[in-house]
């Protein structure tokens, strides 16, 4: 027998008054990504058909570094927001979403720093 | 997890099949959704051939015919037979809409009706409205105001903000959107849905209402606002032509302009 009534179960623990940020920074990094990728496609192009070495002193010029370093910010911050609401879409049960939403979370954080340390030692070690 | 397959005691079984009199010239098959909560058994699809010279243009007219010509047994919602109650939304050829305001002659072959898709179903055709319509009280569906009303007057509003809620409130509440929303069918307990965010909305906009940030302080959430993702699936099965869709996009605009404005 269910006692509480319907009004008591939709309004639950209230607002979260949280959603916007979120929402907002998917679309710009969705943005970013929009110019990004044509700047990735530039340099897929060159590690595909240059020698080693030219690409690598490509990569290790400022501007490219940049760019390499606002791609790898960009795609696993749109990546861990996406997934998140997927995790959320599909996954009902409070513990499993949680430590499903972190695990995501903290395995992007991983990834971008492992990116970026490479191409740092791009820069720094050549 | 989302429910991705039916439970055991869901699965549609064949149901009975009433012929049309020998002699019809004018056929036409209706497969219709039957379940029975007293009889214990799985929700079956029973077959009516219509005369077509007998009856009248819209699927509700079928659906009556069949409840007053052969089978009583159907149960079903109806009210006024024009499109403004919203009582008789059913999925038609799966698509959710208006029995009443939907023409037989819009289909080819057979016709297959179904509740609204991802409620608990009561009877038949009917489903259980209880937490939409407790969603629906949840967002104030009236107006909110801290000055007094004026002495000798209603509160007056422009032309121009009078137009503001043209194509918001002409929606009847029948749930085809909210019912045909993925979004809504996996988190339907926390996300609002798609009609019941077009009526926040609704109240959002007027300018009567005195309440615009505590409205939109209720609506800033992951699950109540953010779980539309923008699938459309609300604007276009909408039998009065609405688009829920742009009315949360604009509810999604407004949050940014507070939020970055």
């Amino acid at each position: 027998m269910e006692f509480r009534s319907p009004l008591a179960k939709v309004r639950g623990l209230g607002s979260a008054k949280a959603g916007v940020t979120h929402w907002w920074m998917q679309r710009v990094s969705a943005v970013a990504l929009i110019i990004l990728t044509f700047w990735f496609i530039t340099f897929l192009d060159l590690s595909l058909h240059a020698p080693f070495q030219q690409t690598v002193e490509w990569l290790a010029s400022p501007l490219n570094t940049v760019c390499m370093v606002a791609l790898i910010l960009a795609v696993f911050y749109h990546a861990a927001l996406g997934l998140q609401v997927v995790i959320e879409d599909y996954i009902a049960a409070e513990g499993v979403k949680i430590v499903a939403v972190w695990t995501v979370n903290l395995g992007f954080l991983l990834l971008a720093l492992a990116a970026l340390i490479a191409v740092f030692r791009i820069l720094l070690i050549g | 997890m989302a429910d991705f397959t039916l439970p055991k005691n869901s699965v549609l079984t064949e149901g009975k099949t009433f012929q049309a009199p020998a002699g019809t010239k004018n056929i036409r098959l209706f497969e219709v959704y039957r379940w029975d909560p007293d009889a214990g058994e799985n929700p079956r699809i029973d077959s009516y051939e219509l005369d077509m010279d007998h009856c009248g243009p819209m699927v509700l007219d079928a659906i009556l015919k069949i409840k007053n010509e052969i089978d009583s047994t159907l149960t079903f919602r109806r009210s006024c037979r024009e499109g403004v109650c919203g009582s008789c939304a059913m999925n038609i050829n799966g698509k959710n809409t208006l029995a009443c305001t939907k023409a037989i002659d819009s289909y080819s072959g057979t016709i297959k009706i179904f509740p609204l898709p991802h409620l608990q179903v009561i009877k038949d055709l009917v489903p259980d409205m209880t937490h939409f319509y407790a969603q629906y009280a949840s967002i104030k569906p009236w107006i909110e105001t801290q000055t007094p009303p004026p002495a000798d007057s209603e509160r007056l509003q422009s032309k121009e903000d009078r137009a503001k809620l043209d194509g918001l409130y002409e929606c009847v509440m029948c749930a085809c959107c909210s019912t045909g929303c993925p979004s809504y069918w996996w988190n339907s307990d926390r996300y609002l849905g798609p009609a019941v965010l077009l009526q926040a909305y609704r109240w959002l906009v007027d300018s009567r209402d005195e309440n615009t940030g505590e409205r939109l302080d209720d609506l800033e959430d992951p699950f109540k606002l953010y779980r539309c993702h923008t699938i459309m699936n609300c604007t276009d099965t909408c039998p009065k032509d609405l688009n829920p869709a742009k009315a949360i996009a604009e509810t999604k605009k407004l949050l940014i302009q507070r939020k970055l404005g």
